[in-house]
């Protein structure tokens, strides 16, 4: 399936012009981070001059946190057989859906790590008592777990996500990503799948009509041009299928993990933000990530190219497994949109506009 | 440099042509929605007078007492005496203090306190002189205007006398708190009991007018309006032009939390950075312009530095007073913490003394502890 969203037809008309790997490269190295920011912001007005900035009701469930990926920068995975590894039960399940529902959430994001004892009986379940429970999207499983179900079933990675799809998968995260360059991927998550596989995976989900995001973690081993080599596959793949609907990049945060490199610091954000804002000409959504920055530089985040503040996160585990944890209520987040001068909207999964009851 | 705003064209034009911004300047600054092009009038202007330095110092905050009979609604530092949490730093603990961090080449001591009712103006005079006799290379900046002028009724003395024998101690400069919002109003509604407007600006004059700088603060996002704000800098900017004594302005943004006003809420990203490069604009004649971490966070401040911020202030480790008031900040940073986040962002670190004199960094042997 080829998608064309209403504003990646807008952004057509308007005809802006494409960077090459090269000008990116120049602009991302010699501009400075306010002249970076005005021309990011100049292409967000471009692209959303309804002056809205976004934000979606939904919670984090990690079903899991044991994994047999042992990436070098996660703090929240436990490997197989270890004391602390956990699996969801599904009372714990059916409370944390009651009270996203309760709280006005229209998605979960449901996530875990590769775990080497669930085959896709357990997902379909999964999926299954979910749905046969409630009315809630389901934004699940990120290409990683994906790769690794459909190779300890022996089946497609087509029809594994044709199985998820049919038990209720609504559209998938865009985590997993980190940095899609080889060199990065061997020292960093040598075991998880590689960048091809990871867009792979994120292919024939557009193909089958199941959108994603898609996202960046940087600030660890990979070097600047490994940076514009991942927003350039981003970028790409989109020119295909037009299945992204957002980018959300976010930094590194090294506490409790096995790579010892100081934190990017929120000036290399803002950059690195403006900067996809102005590669990803096809991708509508760029989210500012409160969770890694604070809501300080989030709000700030809307001036440099980002239109989205993404989720409230009712809850919220791997980023504040590595020490970091700022909360964000659904007030605070109309807050911070309105006080920047932006109309706050509660947005779905898709991008739409939420009609809420109680509002 | 690109401006979306056309209200800032002709404030473009007067930077540029050094001539004056006028509180019409600082309203149309303030209302437009163009936060990079303010930011850009703002990094012109730093640019010019300090190319990419930054400036930091490092130093130690010594917080002697929190009980204060002026009781001002923003404030969740001061206690009554014999309330819960109420404390005073006698003489031994605050050397003490001093001597606890020997080890590090600190260049400025930071002594800020209450209104204590129970302390003697001998109590401040001592202080100024175990610091000195412990560490006599150090500077001590010390005491707000407000508590020059209640030395000044505890002793019997002129503000002049005061300040006479607290240079004699050891006094070199001054911080530039107690000045909040420089507003009759604001007085009135949040702190009544404190020396207003007229009384705060009167002191500082005196003061430099002895010789011995200060800084100037503004404590904003409670209940003040814009326009507030921008007199507010235009008041100090005026007694600037007089003086030449306030050698860096720090706005200080709100933290309600445990105040009278915790229904209020703390400051945004955009009004942080839109207050130091409005203040980098408007205060022309005033040097420096602090963003402060403690208050802002250290992200908000690094990214403050193409805002109009020259200046990160120090490494700290003690502080108190914000810290009460809820920041979630962290109470200190190291040196190679500052000189990362100033590196980070383009800019060139520079370590000052109390007096933004650059510290030869080849005669430094002492090393540095991360707090």
């Amino acid at each position: 399936m080829r998608f064309i969203s209403p504003l990646i037809r807008t952004m057509n008309m308007k005809q802006i012009r494409r960077l090459d790997f090269q000008e990116a490269l120049k602009r991302y190295r010699e501009e400075d981070l306010l002249s970076l920011g005005a021309m990011a912001d100049g292409m967000r007005q471009q692209l959303h001059p309804e002056n809205v900035v976004t934000y979606v009701v939904d919670r984090n469930i990690n079903y899991t946190n044991i994994c047999c990926s042992g990436c070098r920068f996660c703090a929240f995975f436990r490997p197989p057989g270890h004391a602390e590894g956990y699996l969801i039960t599904k009372e714990s399940l059916h409370s944390k859906i009651e009270e996203t529902l309760a709280l006005g959430g229209t998605q979960i994001l449901l996530q875990g790590g590769m775990h080497p004892g669930l085959a896709l009986d357990y997902y379909r379940d999964l999926l299954g008592f979910i749905k046969g429970n409630f009315s809630i999207h389901i934004h699940g499983f990120s290409p990683p777990e994906i790769h690794y179900l459909a190779r300890i079933e022996g089946i497609s990675v087509r029809d594994t996500l044709e199985a998820l799809m049919d038990a209720g998968l609504g559209s998938i995260p865009g985590g997993g990503a980190e940095i899609l360059a080889e060199r990065v991927r061997k020292k960093i998550s040598p075991n998880k799948c590689t960048d091809g596989e990871w867009l792979a995976v994120m292919e024939t989900a557009h193909e089958l009509g199941l959108r994603s995001t898609a996202t960046m973690m940087f600030g660890h081993v990979e070097t600047v041009e490994e940076r514009l080599e991942h927003l350039f596959k981003i970028r790409d793949l989109q020119d295909r299928t037009g299945g992204f609907t957002a980018f959300i990049p976010w930094t590194f945060q090294p506490e409790n993990t096995s790579l010892s490199v100081p934190k990017a610091t929120s000036a290399e954000y803002l950059r690195l933000l403006a900067l996809s804002r102005l590669v990803l000409d096809n991708i509508p959504n760029i989210q500012a990530s409160w969770v890694t920055q604070g809501p300080k530089i989030a709000q700030v985040a809307l001036k440099f190219g980002a239109n989205d503040l993404g989720s409230t996160m009712i809850e919220e585990n791997v980023v504040a497994a590595a020490g970091v944890a700022f909360s964000l209520s659904r007030e605070e987040m109309i807050r911070i949109i309105e006080t920047a001068g932006f109309h706050a909207r509660q947005r779905d999964t898709f991008y739409n506009p939420v009609c809420m009851r109680d509002k | 440099m690109r401006l979306n705003d056309p209200a800032l064209l002709p404030i473009r034009e007067k930077i540029i042509s050094g001539a004056r911004l006028h509180f019409e300047d600082g309203m149309s600054l303030y209302r437009s929605r163009d936060l990079l092009g303010v930011g850009g009038l703002a990094n012109l202007v730093r640019e010019r007078k300090f190319g990419r330095n930054t400036y930091f110092v490092r130093n130690q905050h010594l917080n002697y007492t929190n009980i204060c009979i002026n009781r001002c609604v923003f404030c969740a530092f001061s206690r009554e005496r014999g309330q819960k949490g109420a404390f005073t730093v006698d003489s031994s603990s605050a050397e003490e203090q001093i001597r606890s961090r020997l080890h590090e080449p600190i260049r400025e001591i930071h002594m800020v306190g209450g209104l204590n009712p129970s302390l003697p103006f001998s109590y401040y005079l001592d202080l100024i002189r175990m610091v000195k006799h412990i560490r006599p290379e150090v500077t001590v900046k010390a005491f707000t205007a407000v508590e020059i002028d209640y030395f000044s009724s505890l002793a019997g003395l002129s503000i002049e006398a005061v300040v006479e024998k607290l240079k004699h101690a050891g006094l070199a400069m001054m911080p530039g708190g107690g000045a909040e919002i420089l507003s009759e109003r604001i007085h009135r509604k949040l702190y009544p009991k404190k020396i207003g407007p007229a009384r705060w600006l009167e002191v500082i004059r005196t003061i430099h007018g002895l010789g011995v700088p200060t800084n100037a603060t503004m404590l904003y996002g409670h209940i003040e309006s814009l326009e507030e704000r921008v007199e507010h800098f235009l008041k100090l900017r005026t007694l600037q032009d007089d003086t030449g004594g306030f050698s860096a302005f720090v706005p200080l943004a709100f933290h309600p939390e445990n105040t009278r006003l915790s229904h209020l809420k703390t400051t945004g990203g955009i009004d942080d950075l839109k207050t130091l490069a409005v203040a980098r604009l408007l205060l022309d004649n005033i040097p420096h312009i602090k963003a402060y971490w403690v208050m802002i966070s250290p992200s908000l401040a690094q990214v403050a530095l193409s805002f109009g911020a020259d200046d990160l202030d120090g490494t700290i480790v003690e502080e108190k007073i914000t810290h009460m008031a809820g920041a979630p900040t962290p109470k200190g940073m190291s040196r190679d913490e500052i000189c990362h986040l100033i590196c980070s962002a383009g800019y060139h670190p520079v370590e000052r003394d109390a007096f933004y004199q650059p510290v030869d960094q080849d005669h430094e042997h002492e090393t540095d502890q991360t707090p």
